[in-house]
């Protein structure tokens, strides 16, 4: 098949004027570390340093936390509800106002491409903070009873692959119920937290209701430990938060928990094909693979394994790999070197383990974290690339005869975040996502959010949801 | 000495509660029970171990066919509970009077509130999902909904003091919507969770729904929260604080859902919390088009 020829056409960066230098944003100001040191973030598409951030150490978060706590005492938590929405109501029209340099930092920071940063990430961003921000004079509606009260500061760390979008599944619900804030950005992608910080600002948002500290994982445990935080959030791997558990055990502190997964995707032999194949690919290389709820176990019926193989490598042939600055960029960058090495040593493993590696012709830019799109077929159950979470645009491909043997597969893991069903049978869909012990099910279509939607998962995925009105149940005492 | 008028009663066997079935406890172990004023009441099976491993798969055998059956059948099943707890309200009054050490009149108060708790509890079966479920508006051309499913096997350390009402108040809530239960009960007080066993192997309960087990919450619950087939744990019973931050502790390796101890009054009108604590909420999306 003959290959469109592309014309380069990058996003210009000249919209966003990124500092050389950030401090951390408490109480309402950007302040040097006062024990920390700086750190410097990357692009992953190029390896150019940023900017340099700041390291926040444990006297910086208890400075944050006692910021946020006055700010809950003194203003936020007296607020009526009406002035709290007015003002996530403003953050939302703020984001829209800076979409096009948000979706550019991100991309630039993060690696993906800026069709997805621009179309996905900041549009969704600025989704949530409108929902939430109608909720907040509404409580008493929420389902949690009369009087319902936020639990006070809350403690949120977020993950490195949707950054600014996770910021808002965790800032826009607790600002709503009436909970003020210390947020950690991940280690690698600080940079839309702290323009979220310069948004605040923007807003008139009373000092201490938002406090962002940057940082990697010492800067984490010590806002998760600190005792003046009641509610803590997070989203990442299965292996921090299992620590997160076992830290608040025995304290007063609420935890909802967002961690990894590992999704079949199930395609079944009366699949419409087109569409089926097209959400295999945006299943599993949207983001670049780093997604919790991706698509990373293909289970296909095996009448149509053949045409569905042989349609999925014709269309990965077409993915476009580079510059996430590209408007016709499919897959950007992979976010760190240390998951790049991690990506590489999985798939390492699954060629180790006997299951067939394959990969489309593409040629990766010199510089930087790339990884090319990769199926393996002939995985067994017991593989690791069927078991662990790679968390890249790696495919692993398994098959089933029957919707039972079906079930089976897909639950037959400690995960349980979400997955896909394509079949044209309506009660099929209906029988299938009854089965499926996982907390979202995309039918004939995948990797959709929504902020009414609710998400979260079963099993060692975590617990709470967030979105939706049971993501705003998770910050209100009850 | 029984004289001609009097009949020599025939004295119960308390046992454990497991799948269906009354063993005794595998180690062979028992335990005396004392009323509340020091009197030897019974001899109560001390379960091990291995005793709650067997309970977790029982339980975990139960699940799938109960969470599948119909939600007005499990109401059904909660409501036929009660009129089998009725039937043998006499046992439960004077079990509780003696276990509690309750006037015989306070303690059928007791027993009437636990049977009235089943009784609300049987009628949230089909009402849970339209109350905590949802019809979500996204911004697109999709139906997406939300609905609660049971989250699995739950383990209970119930109540030490309340023996029957505080028992029942965490059980009905587990079962209602789905979920097994394995439950160990107050240690002192254990003999209304036998007969309460006795009740659910005659109210169409299936088999390994509720598992009961007798003994001390603190020898077993550890085994409970380490157990990676279980997925949620009720600490209600745990009266040490550094017993119940061990077994949050233990509870992490697999993420269970983990309720903490905290003072509870049985007698109030229990919420929902204790019932949405053991759902999961599931959300599904599909596409609108012709």
């Amino acid at each position: 098949m003959s290959r469109f020829e592309y014309a380069p056409a990058p996003e210009s960066r000249a919209i966003v004027d990124i500092k050389s230098s950030y401090g951390l944003f408490v109480n309402g100001q950007f302040v040097e570390a006062t024990d920390g040191k700086p750190f410097k973030t990357v692009s992953p598409a190029s390896e150019e340093v940023l900017a340099e951030v700041s390291e926040a150490g444990p006297a910086d978060v208890d400075k944050a936390v006692r910021a946020a706590r006055k700010a809950f005492d003194k203003v936020w938590g007296p607020m009526s509800g009406k002035d709290r929405a007015k003002y996530l109501f403003r953050i939302a029209r703020l984001i829209q106002e800076r979409a096009r340099e948000l979706a550019v930092l991100e991309s630039l920071d993060n690696g993906k491409p800026i069709r997805e940063s621009r179309d996905v990430d900041i549009p969704l961003v600025a989704a949530h903070f409108f929902y939430y921000a109608g909720w907040a004079d509404k409580l008493e509606y929420a389902g949690v009873g009369d009087d319902p009260q936020p639990w006070g500061v809350a403690g949120q760390v977020i993950p490195w692959n949707f950054p600014m979008l996770m910021l808002a599944w965790k800032i826009a619900p607790a600002l709503a119920a009436g909970n003020t804030v210390v947020l950690k950005p991940a280690e690698t992608t600080p940079l839309t937290a702290l323009a979220f910080a310069e948004i605040c600002q923007q807003a008139d948002l009373p000092p201490g209701v938002v406090n962002i500290v940057t940082g990697a994982g010492r800067t984490g445990q010590a806002l998760v430990e600190h005792p003046d935080v009641d509610k803590v959030a997070f989203t990442g791997s299965t292996a921090v938060g299992r620590a997160i558990a076992k830290s608040v055990a025995g304290t007063h502190k609420a935890v909802t928990l967002e961690l990894g997964g590992k999704a079949a995707n199930i395609v079944f032999e009366d699949a419409p094909i087109d569409q089926t194949i097209e959400g295999i690919v945006n299943g599993i290389f949207f983001n670049q693979g780093h997604v919790c709820c991706a698509g990373s176990r293909l289970l296909v019926q095996e009448s149509v394994y053949d045409e569905v193989l042989a349609r999925l490598k014709r269309r990965m042939g077409t993915l476009r790999v580079g510059d996430p600055l590209d408007k016709n960029t499919d897959i950007g960058a992979i976010n760190s070197a240390a998951q790049l090495a991690k990506i590489r040593e999985l798939s390492q493993v699954g060629e180790d383990e006997g299951a067939e590696r394959w990969s489309p012709e593409c040629e990766l830019p010199a510089n930087g974290y790339w990884f090319p799109p990769t199926v393996f077929t002939g995985v067994s159950q017991a593989h690791r690339i069927a078991r662990e979470e790679i968390f890249g645009p790696v495919l692993s491909v398994l098959t089933f005869r029957t919707p039972a043997e079906a079930v089976e597969k897909a639950n037959n893991t400690p995960f349980g975040l979400s997955a896909g069903i394509w079949t044209e049978k309506g009660s099929r869909i209906l029988w299938m996502a009854n089965q499926l012990r996982a907390g979202v099910v995309w039918a004939n279509t995948f990797n959709r959010f929504d902020p009414t939607s609710p998400f979260g998962g079963y099993k060692e995925s975590g617990y709470g949801r967030e979105g939706g009105r049971h993501g705003l149940e998770a910050y209100l005492a009850h | 000495m029984p004289t001609d008028t009097q009949r020599l009663e025939v004295r119960k066997t308390y046992k454990l509660y497991i799948g269906g079935a009354f063993p005794r406890s595998e180690s062979g172990r028992s335990y005396v029970v004392n009323n509340a004023k020091g009197k030897f009441l019974a001899n109560a099976s001390q379960a091990s171990r291995k005793d709650a491993r067997d309970a977790v798969v029982a339980a975990r055998k139960a699940f799938g066919g109960w969470h599948e059956r119909t939600a007005y059948n499990r109401g059904q099943v909660l409501y036929r509970i009660a009129e089998v707890m009725e039937g043998r309200h006499q046992q439960f009054s004077l079990e509780v009077s003696q276990s509690e050490g309750l006037s015989i009149s306070k303690a059928r108060a007791v027993v009437d509130a636990s049977i009235d708790r089943w009784v609300w509890y049987a009628g949230w079966a089909d009402k849970l999902a339209q109350v905590v479920g949802s019809s979500n508006p996204v911004a697109g051309p999709y139906f997406d909904f939300s609905l609660p499913e049971a989250t699995g096997v739950v383990a209970v350390l119930a109540p030490q003091d309340s023996s029957l009402l505080g028992l029942t108040s965490v059980i009905a809530p587990a079962i209602v919507s789905g979920n097994t239960v394995v439950a160990v009960s107050s240690f002192e007080r254990p003999l209304p969770a036998v007969t309460l066993g006795e009740v659910m192997a005659t109210s169409d309960v299936p088999g390994g729904v509720v598992n009961l087990l007798t003994g001390s919450a603190s020898e077993i619950g550890p085994w409970l929260a380490s157990h990676d087939d279980v997925n949620a744990i009720d600490l209600c019973g745990i009266t040490s604080d550094d017993e119940a931050r061990d077994l949050e502790i233990a509870a992490a390796g697999n993420l269970k859902r983990v309720r903490r101890p905290a003072e509870e009054d049985w007698s109030a009108d229990q919420g929902l919390s204790r019932l949405t604590q053991y759902l999961e909420l599931k959300t599904v999306w599909h596409p609108i088009g012709v």
